[in-house]
């Protein structure tokens, strides 16, 4: 047994940072032999992006629900109940939005995208398209990516106007909130691009963080049902960190 | 191909939804919400510090809207806060001698501008400015105030602007 | 019986040349200099104990792996020096049949043998149609066209493979462990195809198996891959007579003799512990 020494963790690591990094590229280099298979990006968006708006509508709801009962709570210490459709509205584009889609779209689309070109490189079907002189980067790969890039961003506004309604149900209907103040507390305050666009192009990193480490995971996996199942853990483990670090910085970068 | 067909449409449905879902929060949500779609006409309006007040925050009179702040610039010569309103083209009837303050809704609340309309026969024209106007309250200062029991004296020096006091701004200029 | 070394000099009927190929993996070298002619328009065969790097040969061939060393050559062009376009551009008149069929598990058997032809011809709906379907006639699958690859046995996914594989009309079909896991009917079914597709469309063959029997009934030619090196060549009636002791071990399927039953291991009697009791 050899002593672990501290520095080959960060190796690791790094390394991991740095194959992500050349795989992003390979992808990007193969984006313009993908725009031949948009048929496929077409069905990946349906498969990434609408198959997951069931769960991103309900928890968007519930999120909603839950965070106008408890700001309202929180909120009428202070006596500026009126402020609960500001307060919920910023908390959900800014932050909540973003980054509940993003770990729902990790949970839900990741996982598939990465079991599904596990298993198509353990049973040789990404060598079989490579047969057919078809390169699987450009024809499973890139239009994974690209779909994910392209559904994020859309199931977040789904899921803020989902949360909107949910608080919006629980301050002015069960509450008793005045519907005016709700809506012109928050109209008057939150800003589109500072809020609302912001929070778009933290979806649209996410979903090419998300993606990109789905595809990877996928692609590189051991071609045997063990490794597939460590993949689809590791998409989910792997985004969530990922996820979090990038709004992070993004967060201190953009507000 | 049918299979394929349905993918397309299918995809095509949700772009729209998402789409639909982020106009919707742009525009139902956002100050966007708030700017008047019909005509407007400017004023301006100085005063010596605009607390929080922040770009298309509304202007209301009598707690109705009816335009938003439209710039808020430093003037270099007399080192005070030079305030834009748009305001709605149908609310031209506001006496020149009108005076505006800046207000908070509510303890948190965002700040606007509030118009006290005065008796003057003559109304504003576009560009023009207001003689009266009142500074932001500064929730510093307030406190300030009670702490050192009510005397503006001993404040710090470096904010000495009476918070709740009407001031006169300089003269009307037409512009 | 020639040895590995002398084989024909290169013709034109020779369609696949290999010249001194080798391969190391890890500290194993898989292929120590491997000599290798395929005759066009025959069905050869390469055949070796398992493990011996049959697949990794047909991966060498098509450019899938790059070997250390060596030269390869099909039908005159240099595969370890094309670029990825070029590579692409040969296997495009390529069919290759995986061991496990490597069906797209998204489509119906239709969109799978049809895929070649979409991904790289802009033809009319109608004349896929009408390719697609004859060669799944080709292989008896016509009416199976609807099915998803989930809903067939393994023999017949292969064949739809075959049918994915001669969709092209390719020059040359590579076919990797064809025999595997086929009941005796199933098995029959394939032998017969790649006999017929050898002979009616006039393409070469290279199968890589390990059942002499099956082989033996469809090869024109068979190579005896062991211990990285070619043993053996020849007919496969000719093989069935060799008396090199490679041979008689493979083809008398004998557990012992020049592959060795045992995995290279330190002495027994060390790893046992009684070295130390005999000191």
């Amino acid at each position: 047994m050899s002593t672990p020494r501290p520095w080959a963790g960060i190796g690791d690591a790094l390394a991991r940072v740095g194959a992500h990094g050349l795989f992003l590229l390979q992808i990007l280099a193969a984006l313009p032999a993908s725009l031949r298979h948009y048929r496929e990006t077409v069905r990946q968006i349906w498969f990434t992006g609408a198959m997951s708006l069931v769960i991103i509508m309900t928890c968007g709801l519930f999120v909603g629900m839950v965070l106008g009962l408890q700001l309202y709570y929180v909120l009428s210490i202070f006596g500026g109940t009126a402020a609960l459709g500001t307060v919920v509205s910023l908390s959900l584009y800014r932050e909540l939005g973003p980054v509940v889609t993003a770990l729902l779209f990790a949970g839900r689309a990741g996982t598939s995208i990465t079991a599904e070109i596990g298993l198509m490189r353990a049973t040789d079907q990404l060598a079989a398209m490579e047969m057919m002189a078809v390169d699987p980067l450009a024809y499973v790969a890139a239009p994974r990516f690209i779909a994910g890039v392209v559904a994020m961003p859309l199931l977040a506004c789904v899921f803020n106007a989902l949360g909107i309604f949910g608080a919006h149900l629980v301050g002015v209907s069960w509450l008793g909130l005045d519907n005016g103040t709700f809506w012109s507390n928050m109209t008057s305050s939150v800003d589109v691009w500072k809020d609302v666009v912001n929070g778009v192009w933290k979806s649209v990193v996410f979903g090419a963080v998300v993606a990109l480490i789905a595809v990877f995971q996928g692609y590189t996996t051991a071609p045997t049902s063990e490794g597939v199942a460590y993949a689809t853990t590791r998409t989910v483990v792997f985004s969530s960190i990922v996820v979090l670090a990038v709004d992070f910085v993004m967060t201190a970068f953009l507000m | 191909m049918a299979q394929r067909r349905s993918y397309q449409i299918g995809s095509g449905l949700f772009i729209l939804l998402g789409f639909a879902a982020l106009a919707y929060l742009a525009t139902q949500t956002t100050s966007i919400a708030n700017f008047s779609q019909g005509p407007s006409y400017l004023l301006k309006a100085r005063f010596t510090n605009v607390g929080q007040l922040k770009l298309r925050a509304p202007v209301k009179i009598a707690g109705v809207r009816i335009g938003s702040v439209e710039s808020i610039e430093v003037d270099p010569q007399r080192l005070d806060a030079k305030v834009t309103l748009s305001v709605d083209r149908r609310f031209r009837d506001i006496p020149d001698d009108s005076s505006a303050a800046i207000f908070t809704s509510g303890l948190l609340g965002d700040q606007y501008i509030g118009i006290q309309p005065g008796g003057s026969p003559d109304m504003f024209k576009d560009g023009d400015e207001f003689v009266l106007t009142q500074s932001s309250m500064q929730l510093e200062d307030l406190i300030g105030k009670f702490l050192v029991n009510g005397s503006p004296a001993s404040k710090p020096a470096a904010n000495d602007e009476p918070a709740a006091q009407a001031q006169p701004a300089s003269p009307p200029k037409k512009s | 019986m020639p040895g590995p070394e002398p084989i024909a000099e290169p013709t034109r009927d020779v369609l696949v040349q290999v010249r001194g190929l080798r391969t190391v993996l890890g500290r194993k070298t898989i292929f120590d200099g491997i000599e290798l002619d395929i005759p066009r328009g025959k069905v050869t065969a390469v055949m070796g104990p398992s493990g011996c790097g049959k697949t990794t040969l047909l991966r060498h061939l098509t450019g899938q792996r790059a070997a250390d060393a060596g030269s390869i050559r099909i039908d005159g062009a240099e595969v370890t020096r094309l670029s990825r376009q070029a590579l692409f551009d040969l296997r495009e008149r390529i069919g290759y049949l995986f061991q496990n069929s490597a069906l797209l598990t998204d489509y119906d058997v239709f969109e799978n043998v049809a895929f070649p032809l979409r991904q790289h011809l802009k033809l009319p709906e109608e004349i896929v149609r009408n390719i697609v379907l004859t060669k799944l006639e080709a292989v008896g699958l016509r009416g199976a066209a609807g099915l998803m690859p989930a809903e067939l046995s393994g023999g017949m996914m292969r064949r739809v493979a075959l049918a994915r594989a001669i969709i092209r009309d390719p020059m040359l079909i590579l076919y990797d462990e064809p025999f595997v896991g086929l009941d005796p009917i199933a098995l029959n079914q394939v032998l017969r195809l790649i006999r017929t597709l050898n002979d009616t469309l006039g393409v070469t063959s290279v199968l890589v198996a390990h059942e002499f029997s099956a082989v033996a009934r469809v090869a024109d030619l068979v190579y005896l891959l062991a211990g990285g090196k070619i043993v053996a060549h020849g007919p496969p009636q000719q093989l069935r007579e060799d008396p090199s002791p490679w041979t008689r071990q493979f083809f008398g399927g004998e557990a012992d003799g020049p592959v060795p039953f045992q995995y290279p291991a330190r002495d027994y009697a060390t790893d046992l512990g009684f070295a130390q009791v005999a000191r």
